[in-house]
């Protein structure tokens, strides 16, 4: 399927998913409750078969937190682009989606250690790289008094 | 203090050496660190220890076309037991510098450092706006030689190593023990 026609055939499966053409890509607002609906349908679906996550991006919009998860199809070829955001900057949380993608768990981990975004029903997500005691240092707000700034 | 093969004069800096000479007049002695600094500086075995870029030189200058081992570096050891030097070589973040302090501590004395290219001397091109980085290797443990350049050539590490062995040949038994009493890292 061609980008215009992802984008009819996302948008026929729920009216909630804004659609954004015009892009390298398309891309889809989905809100964080129907993210993980709309990643297995994608999985799922003959027509789509989204079997391939390229990346998820975790992006501090301020005051909002996002996701931007890259879908790829092996067999068709195609691509979306899949995007969620939430206010709360407190606990953020997004429903994992390493069940439908194994390589979800590493990339939900990285996210969560940079930006701390919780994914429910991640099986293990721990700190990736960090410890601990360490914040969330991609966070615009995050406050480190050794950083030598400009 | 000439070093193999390479004559006094072809060394940067030979004043500022001479001010480091720290055996005084006691002949005994000064006979005696003769001996070991001899020693010592002609078997200076480096640690195999090297955390990026820097690393990728650091074997080139073992390799053939550079070979250090014609000046004493004979063998990278595995273990810091069995080590004499470490080149801290590429840069050292949080994480790692509990593990470089740990390594230090447990090299036998006498033992050296040369920190090498500019992550290990200020945290280099990132010192700025950076949650990880150790500003220079210096906060850390103490440092015999810097080499500068990012990352340095072979040759560049070739001269630090002989400016350490011109440094070694200017210290004495007696100071070793004061010089490292008076470091206080964390």
């Amino acid at each position: 399927m061609d980008n215009k026609q992802l984008g009819e055939f996302i948008k026929s499966l729920d009216a909630d998913f804004e659609i954004k053409e015009g892009k390298q890509f398309t891309e889809v607002t989905v809100p964080p409750a129907k993210l993980h609906s709309l990643a297995s349908q994608l999985r799922e679906k003959e027509e789509t078969l989204f079997d391939f996550l390229v990346s998820i991006t975790g992006v501090d919009y301020v005051p909002d937190l996002g996701l931007i998860y890259h879908l790829r199809s092996t067999k068709h070829g195609h691509m979306v682009v899949i995007k969620s955001r939430t206010s709360d900057r407190e606990n953020p949380q997004f429903d994992s989606v390493s069940d439908i993608w194994e390589a979800a768990d590493l990339h939900e981990r990285e996210a969560f250690d940079l930006l701390g975004t919780r994914f429910v029903n991640h099986p293990d997500l721990r700190r990736l790289f960090l410890n601990s005691s360490w914040g969330f240092p991609l966070r615009k707000d995050y406050v480190d008094d050794d950083i030598i700034t400009w | 203090m000439g070093i193999k093969g390479m004559k006094n004069e072809e060394f940067g800096d030979n004043e500022s050496l001479e001010l480091l000479k720290e055996s005084g007049t006691n002949v005994l002695l000064t006979t005696i660190d003769d001996v070991i600094n001899w020693g010592r500086k002609n078997s200076l075995w480096p640690l195999t220890f090297a955390t990026s870029c820097c690393g990728i030189e650091m074997m080139q200058t073992g390799a053939p076309k550079h070979d250090f081992a014609r000046f004493g570096m004979e063998v990278y050891r595995a273990s810091p037991r069995q080590a004499d030097v470490i080149v801290v070589a590429g840069t050292i973040v949080k994480k790692m510098a509990p593990v470089l302090k740990r390594l230090y501590d447990q090299m036998s004395e006498p033992k050296y450092v040369v920190a090498m290219g500019a992550c290990t001397i200020t945290g280099g091109p990132f010192y700025r706006d950076s949650y990880t980085i150790v500003r220079g290797v210096e906060l850390i443990i103490p440092v015999d030689v810097f080499v500068p350049g990012c990352p340095p050539r072979p040759q560049a590490l070739l001269y630090g190593m002989l400016q350490l062995q011109r440094l070694i040949e200017t210290q004495t038994i007696k100071s070793r023990k004061v010089r490292n009493a008076s470091h206080n890292y964390k």
